[in-house]
């Protein structure tokens, strides 16, 4: 540690170190007054171990070229819209998990009782009396929510570990499924198709293309003006702002990736007959993932989960009701598994015992991992766990598409969640040493 | 009883109140007027209507009498201390004295079992942190209690965000924390928006002190600010203590180091075995009689004063 930082700059030297030094540790936005101070403060970071998802971006890129060097229909129209429809169910688990991580939990149950909450949506749907499907989805979003509701009470008022209190939780989850199966469709065999066209539709059905492109360009307009109102407003308090040109920076990468993905989803797909369109998954997780970062981001709830994440004897001596969070962590962990069953049910047309569920909820947790969500809590984003879970679909997709069944695919997982969480713990000790 | 320092303790600190505090009083236990010439205050404290006092002379807080049992271990006893609005006090004592026990009470982590405390002539019940808090006591502990992951704004602003259309308010929140810590010229700080985890010991330090400062403390009573830092981080935290005082806060101050409590205190209050030995103004000690005070209770190094009976330890029981 440098004696300098304490003292006023008082020479240019000085000035220097310590804007090396803050350069480090602070984000580039805050500090740099150009595009290309922004760069030189970004670079250094980088070099100081804070890479953020730079090298998340590189290895999926790694992968991507890969596969397509393998196989030539890796990178086509009709696989990346399918690779899209396969992330969907794997990012809204991560993001599940991103949740009860950000307090150093884990929720290990959520494989399972996603696949409750689907049941209950089927069943509710089955003719000849079918309810409107808003209820059923309704119905099977509460039943997730409501058991990781009960699993935080246990792990709050008796003070349990979430690990071992979820995996009791996954088992009698996994009991719970064969008996409401058992219950709700007697002689099925252990599975209820799904009789919703709406629902079908998440996974299956398409924006037309001219949906798709008015969707992209709302959205990257209203981000882009968020952008520009937030950086006027703190330079009106005299505040630091990102300088105009990163600003800009941002919003054109995120025009790029949104035309690519219009694009990719309005390239004809079909083989007798025409299908174009994005998938509406797509909208749908773009809204998830906004209102979650919102709610991370923006509000003081979503604050205390960094707050207790970090330090937790910090956060209570602050006057936060750590019990409450905890509880709700659990609960949004459940909704959002809630909703990943029913994106799961509309990905393979039914719900049925046979779910994977101990599995699932590892590329649950690798997605979030690899996505920059810390272990020991305190650290992660929502965004981060839909590149995760991109990367898990990649490896997923790819090596189904090279015919290299489900050996490979497990043992690749597993080698790309112990690369990511080496990154976690060795940035973290980095961190601490300093 | 098998721990030997236990045994020790008590009858010290029973004994010593008959025999050697009569031989020593002279010498030891004078100076406790000189800091207080107003209110009619005798060093006594144990006038439980001291409220009348007389307009600004007095102190933000007194202690009276305080004791504190733990089991059959008197941690504190007969305490009368006056701690007064833009001076640091410095509460020095050998490990085991009750420096802690006594800063716990003054911050309501727990009730005292003997005698009264009074705010601003005003007695007082503390019975949690936030009951002191609320009041205006800011405690930082040496742990500090920050968030590594969060940046400064976020940590000084902790459980008590503003909020605006259902959001934070962050500009609000930056503004205000750059403002405090200004005030208290924390000016090494590049960005307000790095993670406290990227600061050094002493502006961590600082943060901690400008949390408490922007909360609208009256009190700020600071435990070993100076034991994990360098030579150069002390001495930001020093000054930082100055600052506070020239802002008319009053400062507590807990340490071991006698250097930093020599530079910075104002007043000096010796603890030894759960009893006041002794408090006066910096002039009246130098390093080595702080220490015998702190080790044996007496001094023959303080410079002579007026002879002032200690009051709480006579009155209890």
């Amino acid at each position: 540690m440098s004696t300098e930082v304490e003292e006023p700059p008082s020479d240019a030297a000085e000035a220097d170190q310590i804007a090396s030094e803050a350069a480090a540790v602070a984000a580039p936005d805050v500090i740099a007054d150009s595009l290309g101070e922004y760069v030189k403060l970004w670079l250094a970071r980088v070099r100081g171990g804070e890479s953020g998802a730079l090298p998340v971006l590189l290895g999926l890129v790694a992968i991507v070229i890969y596969f397509q060097a393998r196989s030539s229909l890796f990178l086509s129209a009709g696989n990346l819209v399918n690779l899209m429809t396969q992330a969907a169910w794997i990012v809204m688990l991560g993001m599940a998990e991103v949740w009860v991580l950000l307090l150093g939990e884990i929720d290990l149950s959520i494989g399972y009782t996603s696949a409750i909450g689907a049941t209950f949506t089927c069943w509710m749907l089955v003719p000849p009396h079918p309810w409107p499907w808003p209820v059923a989805v309704l119905v099977g979003l509460a039943v997730p929510a409501i058991y990781g509701g009960l699993e935080g009470v246990i792990i709050t008022r008796l003070r349990l570990p979430s690990f071992v209190v979820t995996l009791a939780g996954q088992l009698l989850a996994l009991g719970l499924l064969l008996e409401v199966m058992d219950w709700a469709a007697p002689g099925s065999g252990g599975t209820i198709r799904l009789y919703s066209n709406v629902l079908s539709d998440i996974e299956g059905g398409a924006m037309s293309p001219l949906a798709g492109w008015i969707v992209m360009v709302v959205a990257v307009g209203l981000a882009g003006a968020m952008f520009i109102v937030r950086d006027s407003r703190r330079r009106a308090s005299n505040l630091a702002a990102p300088p105009a040109s990163v600003t800009a920076l941002k919003v054109v990468v995120m025009a790029i990736a949104g035309v690519v993905v219009v694009l990719i989803g309005n390239t004809n797909r079909g083989v007798a007959v025409a299908v174009r369109g994005v998938p509406w998954v797509v909208p749908l997780i773009l809204v998830i993932v906004v209102a979650y970062s919102f709610l991370l981001g923006r509000t003081r709830s979503g604050r205390y989960f960094y707050a207790i994440g970090g330090n937790a004897e910090a956060a209570r001596r602050a006057g936060i009701n750590l019990s409450r969070i905890r509880v709700t962590a659990f609960v949004l962990a459940g909704l959002t598994a809630g909703i990943m069953g029913i994106i799961y049910t509309s990905y393979l047309g039914s719900v049925s015992t046979n779910v994977q569920g101990g599995q699932n909820v590892l590329y649950a947790v690798a997605a979030a991992v690899i996505g920059g969500t810390s272990l020991f809590g305190g650290r992660g984003k929502m965004l981060g766990a839909v590149l995760g879970g991109v990367i898990v679909a990649v490896i997923y997709n790819g090596l189904g598409l090279l015919g290299l069944g489900a050996a490979a695919q497990y043992m690749w997982t597993a080698v790309v969640l112990l690369a990511a969480v080496t990154v976690d713990t060795t940035a973290r000790r980095g961190r601490t040493s300093t | 009883m098998t721990n030997p320092s236990a045994d020790d303790a008590r009858p010290a600190t029973a004994g010593r109140a008959s025999a050697p505090e009569s031989d020593q009083a002279p010498q030891a236990q004078e100076i406790q007027q000189v800091q207080a010439p107003a209110a009619g205050d005798q060093a006594a404290g144990q006038d439980a209507d001291g409220a009348d006092g007389a307009d600004g002379a007095q102190p933000l807080l007194r202690l009276a009498g305080i004791g504190k049992n733990f089991g059959p271990v008197r941690a504190l006893s007969g305490i009368d201390l006056d701690i007064p609005v833009g001076q640091v006090t410095a509460i020095v004592g050998d490990n085991g004295a009750g420096k802690s026990t006594l800063i716990k009470t003054v911050s309501g982590i727990w009730h005292q079992d003997h005698g009264e405390i009074f705010w601003q002539g005003r007695p007082i019940h503390l019975h949690t942190p936030k009951d002191a808090t609320d009041l205006g006591i800011a405690t930082v502990y040496q742990d500090l209690a920050l968030c590594d992951n969060l940046d400064i704004v976020q940590n000084m602003f902790l459980g008590q965000e503003p909020v605006r259309y259902w959001q934070l308010d962050e500009i609000t929140m930056e503004k205000t924390a750059k403002q405090t810590l200004a005030d208290l010229s924390v000016v090494t700080v590049r960005s307000v928006r790095q993670p406290v985890g990227s600061l050094s010991g002493g502006q961590r330090q600082a943060v901690a002190v400008a949390k408490a400062v922007m909360r609208q403390a009256k009190l700020v009573i600071l435990d070993e600010p100076t034991a994990a830092l360098g030579v150069t981080q002390t001495r930001v935290v020093l000054d930082l203590i100055r600052r506070l005082k020239s802002q008319n806060i009053a400062v507590i101050v807990i340490s071991h180091n006698l250097t930093d409590v020599m530079a910075v205190a104002d007043r000096i209050a010796v603890l030894r075995l759960g009893r006041l030995v002794t408090v006066g103004p910096k002039s009246q000690f130098d390093a080595e009689s702080v220490v015998d005070l702190m080790t044996t209770g007496t001094s023959k190094r303080l410079v002579a004063q007026p002879a002032e009976q200690p009051s709480g330890s006579s009155s209890e029981h």
